[in-house]
């Protein structure tokens, strides 16, 4: 066995790393403040190639492994989780349903746009009676001639501001729950489609949430994702790659917090001492690190396995479920070692605590992960973990 | 233009530095190594050169199989090819048969001109490029901070720093080795696509025999400088707090300043 990094992925990581040290983490407070990413900095992104992880290369894609994206996503959380949710569109839910089942002429379409970052992408799936349960969704689109009509509404849908082309799903065969369901490709300013509202949240609100709705909103039929009845397919087949993105960007968020709360525990003075020499915070930095270790190990292992075409919903369940309950235990930590500096907004922990938070909802709430990996082990034993 | 630019690896800057306990050289091992911060000045400039004036970057490194990763990234920065001496006989080099060794591998190449770092933050030498030089009979300048290559590739404009912030502007003819400082540019990352291209860019690795010289002239072997000890500077000592009335203060510090410190 050889867990080693190989040195094309080594070269990647410190090229990311770079980036992310010199160009990101000195811009964090400003970022925070005006709650948008500068302009030159998503430039750099785009010529980066960080736009087109996973898209094919014969679409302009870098054609990469799930793997090279999570170091991607890792190394830049370390700065600000932002970064790897500016681009989650474009390398994820918002692209890949094209990928996977969009035809010739929507892939030429769409792709090498998305890829290069000229056009950005997003998921809409949530509706306000339709979170767990999303074969709930109420939102209808009716065939009229060479049109589909979509009426509804969306919600909590990730840089819907600031999308071209969003990836929709509605009802299209009431009767068929599930299988009924179809997605749509919608482009900005289609007549009858608008941004209702920005829902501002608990977190950095650097990418923003919305509310999206259609009212008689007619687009092409031919905008129409694969067949119809492949809508819950559609948003179902990604999710693996999304959840194991979001163990890569705990991890690196995870790394940067064992940073500073260790850099803080060696400087604060308290009782004559640096209280980096008190036990009970040398334990919260033992915990921290081994959670981290935890975490990056299962990461590894469950995206190289996806990558040797092994999919497992269960094993990336238990990645997204414990990386990001981890990440809630050391970002509290990391507040508490820094004591009340944690708390204020002065310092850069306060705002990390409350972006996490949000990590063990969207992309499946731990409950749900539990649902998917609980079923797993009643009908598979250990099947999932390669006890077979 | 045929571009080349001398890189070396080196230890990560923010490594801390142990020394082994014969006191002959550095704990390596979890050391994590790193393109010479001032090689990547080196890269990105002639990466620009190459974009203004067409040709090819090739790079030149003399170091241990581990060498091959910052060669890659130079690749995946833009460069085209890499040429890595490579051999056991290399290591423990000095200034000089480094520059020995490079010269080697650089003669039967053409070039039109040769980059590298003012100096390499692992010995802080700064002296290859200028034996270097001497070797393959051209000019260099060093600590340059500017650099305009003529149209006709045939000369050069260098600005280089000079004590109290001001600058010297030098006119070479090419081929010259040029050493580069920081404020030269500022260097790109690999790209997603550098870094899937550069896995298919040659690296012509060079050992003993194929430099053509002999197990004397490089390496240690060939070194005209041994070095005899590696120590750290003693950790600083803890600061003491004088207390008191201010008028008491300025007394004991005075006293302290003379008899201790021994600096008034
Ligand atoms: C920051 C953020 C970004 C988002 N981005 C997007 C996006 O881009 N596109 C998109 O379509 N959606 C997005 N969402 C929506 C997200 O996917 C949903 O919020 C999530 O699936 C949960 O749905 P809900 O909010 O309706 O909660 P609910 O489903 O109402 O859940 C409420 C609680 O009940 C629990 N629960 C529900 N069902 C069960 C069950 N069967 N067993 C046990 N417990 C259960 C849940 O775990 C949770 O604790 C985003 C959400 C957030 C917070
Ligand atoms: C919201 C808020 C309101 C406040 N209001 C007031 C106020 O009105 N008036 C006022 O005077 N102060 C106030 N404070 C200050 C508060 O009392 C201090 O923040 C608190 O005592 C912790 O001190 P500290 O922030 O300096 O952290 P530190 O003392 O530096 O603690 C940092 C970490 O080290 C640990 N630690 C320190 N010493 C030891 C030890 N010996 N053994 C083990 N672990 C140790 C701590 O538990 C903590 O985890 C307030 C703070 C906050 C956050």
């Amino acid at each position: 066995m050889d867990f080693d990094i190989p040195e094309e992925y080594r070269i990647l990581r410190d090229s990311i790393r770079r980036f992310t040290d010199r160009e990101l983490i000195p811009i964090n407070e400003e970022v925070e403040q005006t709650k948008k990413i500068p302009d030159g900095i998503i430039d750099q992104m785009k010529e980066m190639g960080l736009f087109g992880i996973l898209t094919p290369e014969e679409y302009g894609g870098m054609g990469m492994t799930v793997v090279a994206s999570c170091m991607i996503q890792e190394e830049l959380s370390r700065a600000n989780i932002c970064y790897p949710m500016f681009i989650s569109g474009n390398i994820g839910i918002g692209t890949m349903g094209i990928v996977h089942f969009g035809n010739d002429e929507q892939k030429k379409k769409y792709l090498p746009a998305m890829a290069s970052g000229e056009i950005y992408s997003c998921f809409a799936l949530t509706e306000p009676n339709a979170g767990s349960d999303a074969a709930a969704i109420e939102t209808r689109a009716e065939r009229k001639g060479d049109t589909y009509v979509i009426n509804g509404l969306k919600h909590y849908i990730t840089r819907g501001n600031i999308s071209d082309v969003f990836t929709v799903v509605a009802v299209t065969d009431k009767a068929k729950r599930h299988k009924g369901m179809s997605a749509f490709i919608v482009e900005k300013g289609t007549p009858g489609f608008s941004i209702a509202k920005i829902q501002h949240s608990m977190g950095t609100d650097i990418c923003q949430q919305c509310e999206l709705v259609f009212e008689d909103c007619a687009i092409p039929a031919e905008n129409l994702l694969g067949e119809e009845g492949q809508g819950f397919a559609i948003a179902m087949g990604v999710l693996e790659e999304g959840r194991l993105s979001l163990g890569a960007r705990a991890i690196g968020i995870a790394r940067r917090l064992i940073e500073l709360s260790r850099e803080h525990a060696q400087l604060r003075v308290q009782f004559g001492k640096t209280i980096a020499e008190f036990q009970a915070v040398q334990w919260m930095l033992a915990d921290m690190a081994t959670e981290l270790y935890a975490m990056k190990t299962m990461l590894y292992d469950a995206a190289w396995r996806l990558d040797q075409g092994n999919r497992n919903r269960a094993r990336a369940g238990m990645v997204k479920l414990f990386c990001t309950e981890a990440i809630g235990r050391i970002a509290d930590r990391a507040v508490q070692i820094h004591g009340g500096m944690g708390y204020m907004e002065e310092a850069p922990i306060e705002s990390v605590y409350r972006e996490v938070r949000g990590m063990r909802i969207y992309e499946g709430t731990s409950e749900i992960q539990r649902l998917i990996i609980s079923r797993d082990v009643l009908k598979n034993g250990l099947k999932s973990l390669d006890y077979d | 233009m045929d571009i080349l630019v001398c890189m070396k690896q080196v230890p990560d800057t923010e490594t801390k530095i142990v020394i082994n306990p014969e006191g002959t050289g550095i704990v390596t091992d979890g050391i994590k190594y790193v393109m010479n911060p001032y090689d990547e000045f080196a890269v990105e400039e002639a990466l620009k050169i190459k974009e203004k004036m067409g040709g090819t970057v090739t790079i030149v490194s003399m170091g241990p199989q581990r060498a091959t990763e910052a060669i890659r990234t130079a690749l995946a920065m833009g460069a085209d090819k890499g040429v890595h001496l490579c051999d056991d006989a290399f290591e423990g080099a000095d200034s000089y048969s480094t520059a020995k060794a490079l010269a080697a591998a650089i003669k039967p190449l053409s070039y039109d001109i040769i980059l590298g770092g003012k100096q390499a933050v692992d010995h802080d030498n700064a002296q290859v490029y200028a034996a270097l030089a001497e070797l393959l009979d051209i000019s260099h300048v060093s600590i340059v901070t500017q650099l305009d290559v003529a149209e006709d590739g045939k000369s050069a404009v260098a600005q280089r720093e000079v004590e109290g912030g001001a600058r010297e502007v030098i006119e070479v003819s090419l081929p010259a080795f040029i050493a580069c400082q920081k404020g030269l540019n500022e260097p790109r990352y690999a790209s997603l696509p550098g870094i899937m291209k550069a896995k298919k860019k040659p690296i012509d690795v060079i050992d003993l025999a194929k430099s053509g010289l002999s197990a004397d002239e490089v390496g240690e072997k060939g070194a005209k400088l041994k070095i005899r000890k590696f120590f750290l500077p003693p950790e600083r000592e803890a600061g003491k707090i004088l207390e008191g009335e201010p008028e008491e203060l300025a007394t004991q510090l005075v006293k302290l300043l003379r008899e201790e410190a021994k600096a008034i």
